[in-house]
């Protein structure tokens, strides 16, 4: 009777299939626990949250530099760039785009560095479905390695004002 | 005190034979209809919602969206859910401890600052300064009044929590009671306990940033905001699930006269609730930079995984407390016997079990599995998130909330419900609803679908974006369980208001059963048997149904679980 107060001495074990459930409830998170610390040793995939503070145009000073040494073209205004395999690549996400587009090599790993100058923005890139938060003040560094080639869209998962729907960006990788 | 100064300060409830005291009963009744009032009003922004989302509809301009996404958050989340949370406080603070409550001064006080809140805020939203959504991330701005709004309704409702806990302190003291308190109030008292410290997170987050929107300090950081506005945010989930659960024992023992199988396993696992969530605002920062791989795995696992085992056992203890109750019955035919005779008729059980179902196996499976460090890479902010949370707080605490209300309406208020066929099918229209909505929502968030978004075809931006057809159909699952799940709440709304208001008299007499004569007279035998047969006759009934149920249940979420790490596996290398 949850309503009323429990009579005489109520402090006990569980017995029987309650005690059973108990146990494998534990189990089981203790082996979700556990899964977590193996995959970042053992998986390919993890967030490790890799930022430095940074100024918003300090940040914007080194995108600009970037895409300046290495851009290879343009679409639709806005420039392409392909980073050096193994170096540093930029991106910026503002109201309301992601730029520059990027140019990677299938199996090469490149240091992403996102940031945003104004609000915070969510880096999502399809149709993979892979997401990232976005701080303004902090880089966010992704060391990624892309698997697959094909043209990739970046959109914004954050709300970031009334033009959220238009920021939109580009990976192409070979 | 004499025979006359009792009469006046409590009425015996000619139900249960508890002792209803009226000042108590006041505060409850007024924080039951606030919290309808703001129901609607997040109900009308929902629909709005749910028909933008539908892309082939595409309801409301963007302007509007957002605003309506805004008042929507902040209407069910924070004050239907926690005016109905405050209700709850007083009862079972007065009520089931058979005690006064502290004070009157103090309830009428926090009641003022929270109604004040709530309509500062909602007129600032409404008037278009505020349109930053329930999270207002730094440093998206609002108008002042829409954070000062929030801090006034937190303020009060952290009095409510401190009447609580002079009334529970005065109830001791007073010996209203014998032994230990009743396991609906210990849960309550998990959830007050829960609801300061999340309030305390709040005011460190939301304070700075009410200074700084006044231009008195400087910009707060984004991520530190992150950090304390989920430790009000997350945490408000934890008050909601006690509650919901304390709810689920409550009704449990009222419609069916189930009794916990074992108090030290039930109060042991909302003291897990208490010690192991101090930390899961961690699951909202899992992509988020500034936090490492280290502080995110450890307070993912340790934050969540023992207060994931406290759900695993209300979930199995409280559809076990059914099943002994339906055994003693007598219905004991095969392994579902008791299941297909449990009350399906009377509202106030089918809205708690669909809630324990929903909750359970839609909304439990998928936040654990979402909030993992890993695999948050493919949920974080698409619409798989909205599609947990609407099986957890609106499937899981907002349905056995309904449910309860089938019962507090005749017992609190002391009105009969019109229209009881309409009441008997309304847990399974808005349930209903709600489970395609939010399947919907998890479907179309698998392909990407960003939650807080008001145009997935991208219209406008330069460089083209866009989604699978299937994504775009599961989105118009969301908009079609969006309707189901209003109207069952329409429906859910506009019984009670008229029950409130207009409804039949049931004073000096007990309220009239939901159920058949046979099964209340069942369920009352039990009921009055209270805890008197302990260890007689009450342990030896297994549970056989329950056990098969909740495997399922392990087997479910095991496999949704690893399903989700092939899918991570698949993805481009990054860490």
């Amino acid at each position: 009777m949850s309503i009323f107060s429990p009579v005489g001495n109520w402090f006990k074990a569980p017995t029987g299939t309650e005690r059973l459930w108990v146990g494998l409830a534990l189990t089981w998170c203790l082996i979700m626990s556990v899964t977590m610390p193996y995959w970042h040793f053992k998986g390919k995939q993890n967030s490790t949250g890799e930022s430095y503070k940074v100024e918003a145009s300090a940040f914007l000073d080194r995108a600009n530099q970037f895409i300046e040494s290495n851009k290879v073209g343009e679409e639709k205004g806005v420039p392409i760039v392909e980073p050096s395999p193994g170096g540093d690549a930029y991106l910026v996400g503002e109201m309301w785009r992601w730029y520059p587009i990027l140019k990677l090599k299938k199996g090469q790993t490149y240091r992403l560095h996102i940031s945003s100058p104004d609000l915070q923005h969510g880096f999502s890139l399809l149709p993979m479905n892979m997401n990232f938060h976005i701080l303004p003040g902090y880089d966010h560094v992704l060391t990624i390695t892309p698997t697959s080639t094909g043209d990739f869209e970046i959109i914004c998962n954050e709300f970031c004002g009334i033009g959220h729907h238009m920021m939109t960006g580009k990976i192409i990788v070979e | 005190m004499n025979a006359t100064q009792a009469i006046a300060k409590f009425r015996t409830c000619k139900t249960t034979g508890l002792r209803v005291f009226r000042n108590a009963e006041f505060f409850t009744k007024v924080n039951a209809v606030l919290a309808v009032v703001f129901l609607l009003v997040g109900a009308i922004a929902a629909i709005g919602l749910a028909l933008t989302r539908w892309t082939a509809v595409h309801l409301l301009g963007s302007v509007y969206y957002y605003r309506m996404l805004t008042l929507h958050g902040v209407n069910m989340l924070v004050f239907w859910i926690i005016f109905m949370e405050m209700g709850i406080l007083y009862f079972a603070c007065t009520t089931l401890l058979n005690s006064r409550l502290f004070s009157k001064m103090l309830g009428w006080i926090s009641l003022a600052l929270m109604g004040i809140g709530a309509l500062m805020t909602n007129y600032i939203i409404l008037a278009g300064q505020a349109d930053v959504l329930l999270t207002s991330y730094v440093p998206l701005k609002a108008h002042p009044m829409f954070y000062l709004g929030i801090i006034l309704f937190a303020v009060g409702a952290l009095i409510v929590c401190f009447n609580f806990f002079a009334t529970l302190y005065i109830a001791k003291r007073d010996e209203t009671y014998e032994g230990s308190m009743p396991l609906v109030t210990f849960g309550a008292m998990a959830a007050a306990i829960i609801a300061v410290l999340a309030l305390a997170h709040g005011a460190a987050a939301l304070i700075p940033t009410f200074m700084w929107s006044m231009g008195w300090i400087g910009p707060v950081d984004p991520g530190l905001y992150r950090l304390l506005w989920w430790g009000l945010g997350h945490m408000s989930q934890q008050i909601n699930v006690c509650a919901m659960v304390s709810v689920w024992y409550f009704m449990g023992t009222m419609t069916t006269g189930a009794k916990p199988l074992n108090e030290t396993v039930c109060r042991g696992a909302f003291l897990l609730y208490i010690l192991f969530i101090n930390l899961a605002s961690a699951h909202h920062l899992l992509v988020d930079p500034g936090v490492g791989p280290g502080w995110k795995i450890w307070n993912t696992s340790y934050a969540m995984y023992l207060a994931v085992l406290a759900s695993m056992i209300h979930g199995y203890t409280v559809p076990a407390s059914l099943e002994v109750a339906q055994r003693r019955k007598g219905f004991t035919k095969g392994i579902f016997g008791w299941f297909s005779k449990l009350p399906w008729k009377d509202p106030g059980f089918s809205a708690v079990m669909l809630s324990i179902i929903i909750f359970g196996f839609m909304g439990g499976i998928t936040g654990v599995t979402l909030g993992t460090e890993q695999i948050n890479i493919i949920a974080h902010n698409t619409l798989r998130i909205p599609g947990h949370f609407h099986a957890t707080v609106v499937g899981g605490t907002s349905l056995a909330f309904m449910g309860l209300a089938y019962y507090l309406v005749p017992l609190i208020f002391q009105k009969e419900f019109y229209l009881k066929g309409l009441a008997r099918i309304q847990p399974y229209v808005f349930g209903g609803g709600i489970v395609v909505m939010s399947l919907g929502m998890s479907f179309a968030g698998s392909y990407g679908v960003p939650r807080r978004h008001w145009d997935v075809d991208f219209s406008g931006s330069i460089l083209s974006a866009g989604f699978d057809p299937i994504a775009h159909v599961m989105l118009g699952l969301v908009g079609i369980g969006g309707i189901i799940a209003f109207l069952g709440l329409l429906l859910f709304i506009g019984l009670t208001v008229a029950t409130v208001f207009f409804g039949r008299s049931n004073e000096g007499r007990p309220m009239e059963s939901w159920q058949d004569e046979h099964s209340t007279r069942m369920k009352d035998e039990l009921i009055e048997k209270g805890y008197e047969e302990e260890g007689k006759d009450y342990e030896h009934i297994k549970t056989p149904g329950t056990l098969t149920v909740v495997i399922i249940f392990l087997l479910t979420f095991a496999v949704y679980y690893f399903a989700n790490w092939k899918a991570l596996a698949d993805l481009w290398f990054v860490r």
